[in-house]
């Protein structure tokens, strides 16, 4: 974990995606499959996507996701420096989509290949 | 649809400028656009029973501008396309006898923001906690992250997704009202500043003020207007995800493709009976994805097809006469001008001129590929 990072938006959680963020305070990447057709989902919500089944559990994902697209943002965003930052949606290996940022690779159409391997890593926003 | 009673659109007008308008509010430029409109069909607002508006101002607020007191009232707002929606919403209408005389109206302050209001989104909404915290500065840090997929997949090249700019900004030319008429290179758009990579400047819309209205009414009035009838042929409406990074396949838009089919159902048509067509261009990569929606090229196809030279002055698919939302104008809801220019085009009244097209269909965009409205609109009614 690190720091907050002033300037930066801050999520402000609701009662059915609080699990997510306790997990993401806690280290772990919770998100939620459905109990009648067995498919992982992401972003929380009371209803299966897939099915529109309501029977639905929460579950530690691994973690492990593959970089599907990602623009770098060239303007001067809070919060995020100077540099240009990639704003990327990464697949996870369970299925589902996610935004987040690239960390621990330059941020640069080089270093950036679609389909390369990524591992999940948490900032804290708390204040 | 055979057995439904016709509806056109009697009247169509835009503000009397584009652009930069610092001395008009967001209401006023709604207002006279109205103006303009009812004048176009030689009516007054008196004649008016029904009132379609995005949020804000909001149909309450314009029909109150404007003193009428509506009996059918329309505020759906899902982005730049809603007034197509409101279109297709106006034509169901009128066939149910709910109204028989419709104002839609749009009106913006995007560029100068007066009386606009403010861009803030709520924390607490599934894009202020799973997109906002990862540095989104709105549609040119979002709309723009599936193109590197479809680049990806298809080979759609740089210089292709550059010249979408470039040949818009032929049509441009000819029109008096474009904000950017010189024409570009492909060098030249590759050369401009890089705004969020794959996209430089000359790649994203411009961010204008301005506004347009549109009235619409039953066919069988058609010969009590003095602008010739644009009959209402097919609609369609769809929506897809609230938040790009939920879109189901990054190379396509569900939303354009299940408006599209819609819109040419009901209206009995394919894309071979298309003589000139408006697709939402917030980026030069939505022409593509468009083109391929609809159906008028394959899925890859639309990057090559757009390069050499299809769609510009002479081509045989005349796209986004008006010079579009990159050269033309760009309010934030680019959608009512999109409509507007089909209008001039079936009306034969257009700056940039392209030939007399019998069918002009509108591809319009709500959010980031969130959701699409598909117009076809004709000369003659079918």
């Amino acid at each position: 974990m690190t720091q907050a990072v002033p300037g930066k938006a801050v999520p402000v959680p609701t009662p059915e995606t609080q699990p997510f963020w306790d997990g993401c305070a806690a280290g772990e990447l919770r998100i939620q499959r459905c109990t009648d057709c067995g498919r992982p989902y992401f972003y929380p919500r009371q209803v299966c996507p897939h099915c529109g089944s309501a029977k639905i559990e929460w579950f530690t994902a691994s973690g492990d996701a593959t970089l599907y697209s990602y623009a770098i943002n060239h303007r001067p965003a809070p919060g995020f420096g100077d540099a240009p930052y990639a704003i990327a949606v990464v697949q996870l290996a369970e299925g589902p989509r996610m935004m987040t940022n690239i960390v621990g690779v330059p941020n640069t159409p080089e270093a950036l290949r679609l389909d390369m391997p990524l591992r999940v890593r948490f900032e804290s926003a708390a204040t | 649809m055979s057995g439904a009673a016709g509806v056109i659109i009697a009247g169509a007008a835009e503000t009397n400028e584009v652009g930069k308008l610092p001395t008009q509010s967001t209401l006023a430029l709604h207002v006279e656009a109205a103006l303009n409109t009812l004048a176009d069909a030689g009516l007054t607002a008196r004649d008016i029973d029904g009132i379609a508006t995005v949020s804000s101002p909001g149909p309450v607020q314009i029909a109150h501008a404007l003193g009428i007191m509506p009996t059918w009232v329309d505020g759906t707002g899902v982005g730049g396309t809603s007034f197509l929606l409101h279109v297709r919403h106006a034509v169901a209408a009128i066939r149910a006898g709910y109204a028989k005389t419709i104002l839609i109206t749009h009106g913006e302050s995007g560029r100068s923001r007066v009386g606009a209001g403010g861009w803030r989104p709520d924390a607490s909404s599934p894009h202020g906690q799973f997109e906002a915290p990862y540095g989104t500065l709105g549609p040119t840090t979002t709309f723009t992250i599936p193109v590197l997929r479809y680049m990806k997949e298809y080979g759609l090249t740089h210089e292709q997704l550059a010249y979408v700019a470039v040949a818009q900004r032929k049509w441009a030319a000819k029109n008096p009202r474009a904000m950017f008429r010189e024409q570009i290179t492909v060098d030249d758009v590759l050369a401009s500043r890089m705004v969020a990579y794959p996209f430089h400047l000359l790649e994203c819309c411009l961010v204008t003020d301005g506004g347009g209205a549109l009235i619409i009414t039953a066919a069988d009035r058609a010969a009590d207007f003095p602008k010739p009838p644009v009959h209402i042929l097919g609609t369609g409406e769809a929506s897809e995800t609230p938040m790009i990074s939920q879109m189901v396949d990054f190379t396509e838009s569900q939303a354009f493709r299940l408006a599209g089919q819609s819109a040419f159902a009901e209206a009995g048509a394919t894309p071979a009976d298309v003589g000139h067509l408006m697709i939402y261009d917030a980026f030069a990569h939505v022409p593509i994805y468009g083109l391929e929606a609809l159906g008028f090229v394959k899925k890859g196809e639309a990057g090559p097809f757009i390069a050499e030279g299809n769609t510009e002055p002479g081509g045989s698919l005349p796209l986004n006469t008006n010079g579009g939302g990159l050269s033309y104008t760009h309010t934030g809801m680019y959608g009512m001008f999109a409509i507007q220019e089909g209008v001039r085009q079936i009306r034969g009244e257009a700056a940039a001129q392209a030939g007399e097209p019998q069918i002009s269909v509108v591809l319009g965009n709500g959010g980031m590929f969130g959701t699409a409205g598909v117009l076809v609109l004709g000369r003659q009614p079918r």
